[in-house]
């Protein structure tokens, strides 16, 4: 049943010089200064390789997908579902069929939330997330709460935005119908242990769906390794476009499923009385899907897999340790999450400024972070702040963006010291 | 730093570090919380009025410079005016910081250092969070909501 995991070769180092190259947007001053993108969490710029395989989609064979007999809608067809078969391949699922489109990961865990968990619940059952998720995976539970009656049982976060596998296995009960849980948090960078907590969920005959959004662009996932029951990222934060994501399910559990939507492209026979629906996937691909977002995606893949994950994953590291290391000698500096198995997100405040106007002074220095709650407000209440300001690194950034960041932070203390 | 300097004026930074009215005011006839969702930045007004008048004014709250400098300053500049002046004077606020080319009045007096804000537009609501919160507790609102 499990697979090999990847190959793991010991990481070349990046030339993050030369990829910087890659990233058109990358190249401008903002305020006068070399941008410093350290907003990655949010959203990630896109390489040269992916615009260009949308335009030339749009220029060359676009047209819409599985219904025309002519020659564009062939190749669109081919290209899109090329494209199911590279993400496949960088999930490690099994079929290409188990990877099925969607908007991104908050529509992939509402498509979950409605289709596989609500037909199982009963009034008194529990859905058990942690207490690090982001707003999409705490809000579609609770919208089936309220619906059904079931509770929402939360595994409470430690002070360094960890949870304890003993404290999560311990609210897995006989009640437990789902397990809903963060891969990497957003706001803290905290790497959950998915791979013990499914086994442990899987012990009790409870399904896991594991929320990718920020583990895939950092890392190598393979979800048969993890042995995932639904998987899912939004192709935005992957180097990739917007509005196009990724719900990755097993095939056992995609076939059992209810449609989420209705609509074209989904059925196999309408009449009036009954409709039978398309096999998996285009029984979740109701209407005319993100053709060109979904082109630009495999090219997202394409492009990570040749510069390779692992090399990634190095890079990064090192960016978080030596951002730490500044971040924490600066006097004021509050970092939160302080996980040993942490993603290239450093969450901190300072004590002489808000993180808006931490925010707004890094920006006239050409710095972009993000400031506020990181769709993560129970993470604040945690710690009880109301916004804390968030850098988050991804394959291009470098040294000297950490030292405009330094900088920018001591023109902070300068003005509000 | 000039920019920077133009948006974070002395008064501002002033106000940020020694909000004045930063307290309840006992008694007090009206009161109203604010929110900035987009944020987080919190602030409560609390007026008390009398035929009319707002005879104290106060605020508490959490929020970045802008929104608690603003709020302070608020405090200070309509103490003591009627109602209608109040409102008049968040309709004039209002305009400066959003509006190109409004020179400030004279009956703005320190608020004028707060239109460095209207460069930045994400941050025009950090400026007049405390404005619709006082708008809100003279309209006998309990809660609002900045979006
Ligand atoms: C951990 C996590 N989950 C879910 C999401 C939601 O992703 P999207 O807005 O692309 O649907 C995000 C994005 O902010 C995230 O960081």
């Amino acid at each position: 049943m499990s697979t090999p995991t990847p190959v793991q070769t010991k990481a070349a180092k990046l030339d993050v010089e030369r990829l910087r190259q890659d990233f058109p947007i990358l190249r401008q001053e903002i305020a006068g200064k070399p941008l410093a993108y350290l907003d990655n969490a949010a959203s990630v710029q896109k390489p040269e390789a992916v615009i260009q395989a949308v335009e030339r989609c749009y220029r060359e064979y676009y047209a819409n997908i599985h219904r025309g007999v002519h020659a564009l809608s062939q190749r669109s067809t081919e290209a899109y579902e090329a494209a199911r078969a590279k993400v496949a391949d960088f999930l490690g699922a099994e079929q290409p069929a188990e990877n099925v489109f969607v908007r991104g990961t908050t529509e992939a865990i509402n498509l979950v939330a409605q289709s596989f968990v609500r037909p199982r619940l009963k009034p008194g059952d529990e859905i058990l997330i942690t207490g690090m998720e982001h707003h999409s995976n705490i809000v579609p539970w609770q919208l089936l709460r309220d619906e059904t009656g079931a509770q929402l049982n939360v595994v409470p976060l430690q002070a360094d935005g960890t949870v304890r596998l003993e404290d999560f296995e311990a609210r897995l009960n006989e009640r437990t119908r789902f397990v809903s849980v963060v891969h990497v948090s957003n706001a803290l960078g905290t790497v959950n242990p998915v791979k013990e907590m499914i086994r442990l969920a899987h012990e009790r005959g409870v399904p896991v769906l594991v929320d990718g959004a920020q583990a895939v662009p950092h890392m190598g996932v393979d979800v048969r390794d993890l042995d995932a029951d639904f998987y899912c990222f939004s192709g935005h934060k992957l180097y990739g476009p917007t509005g196009i994501g990724v719900l990755y399910g097993r095939m056992e559990h995609l076939k059992g499923m209810r449609p989420y939507q209705g609509g074209g492209d989904m059925i196999r026979y309408v009449t009036f009385e009954k409709t039978d629906f398309a096999e998996v996937p285009q029984k979740f691909e109701a209407g005319t899907p993100n053709i060109v977002g979904t082109i630009g995606l495999g090219a997202a893949i394409d492009y990570l897999q040749q510069v390779g994950l692992d090399a990634i994953a190095a890079h990064e590291a090192d960016l978080l340790d030596y951002a730490t290391r500044q971040l924490s000698a600066l006097e004021g500096v509050r970092i939160y999450g302080t996980a040993p198995e942490k993603a290239a997100v450093v969450s901190f405040t300072m004590d002489q400024a808000h993180p808006h106007d931490i925010g707004t002074i890094l920006d006239m220095n050409g710095v972009a972070i993000r400031a506020g709650h990181h769709c993560a407000q129970p993470v604040m209440d945690f710690y009880g702040v109301a916004a804390t300001a968030r850098a988050s690194f991804g394959l291009y950034n470098t040294h000297a963006e950490v030292d405009a960041l330094v900088a920018a932070l001591d023109k902070v203390r300068e003005l509000f010291g | 730093m000039s920019d920077l300097r133009e948006l974070y004026q002395e008064v501002i930074l002033d106000h940020n570090k020694r909000p004045r009215n930063y307290r309840v005011a006992e008694p007090h006839t009206h009161h109203a919380d604010g929110y900035n969702p987009l944020c987080g930045d919190k602030v409560t007004i609390y007026a008390d009025v009398e035929d009319g008048v707002v005879k104290d004014l106060s605020f508490q709250g959490d929020g970045c410079a802008i929104s608690t400098a603003s709020a302070s300053i608020l405090t200070e500049a309509i103490k003591g005016k009627t109602v209608e002046e109040a409102q008049a004077l968040f309709e004039q606020f209002h305009d400066l910081v959003t509006l190109d080319d409004v020179e400030p009045s004279p009956e703005l007096g320190k608020l004028a250092v707060l239109a460095g804000v209207k460069d930045y537009p994400n941050r025009v609501k950090c400026a007049t969070l405390a404005w619709h919160t006082l708008h809100a507790a003279l309209e006998e609102r309990e809660s609002v909501s900045t979006e």
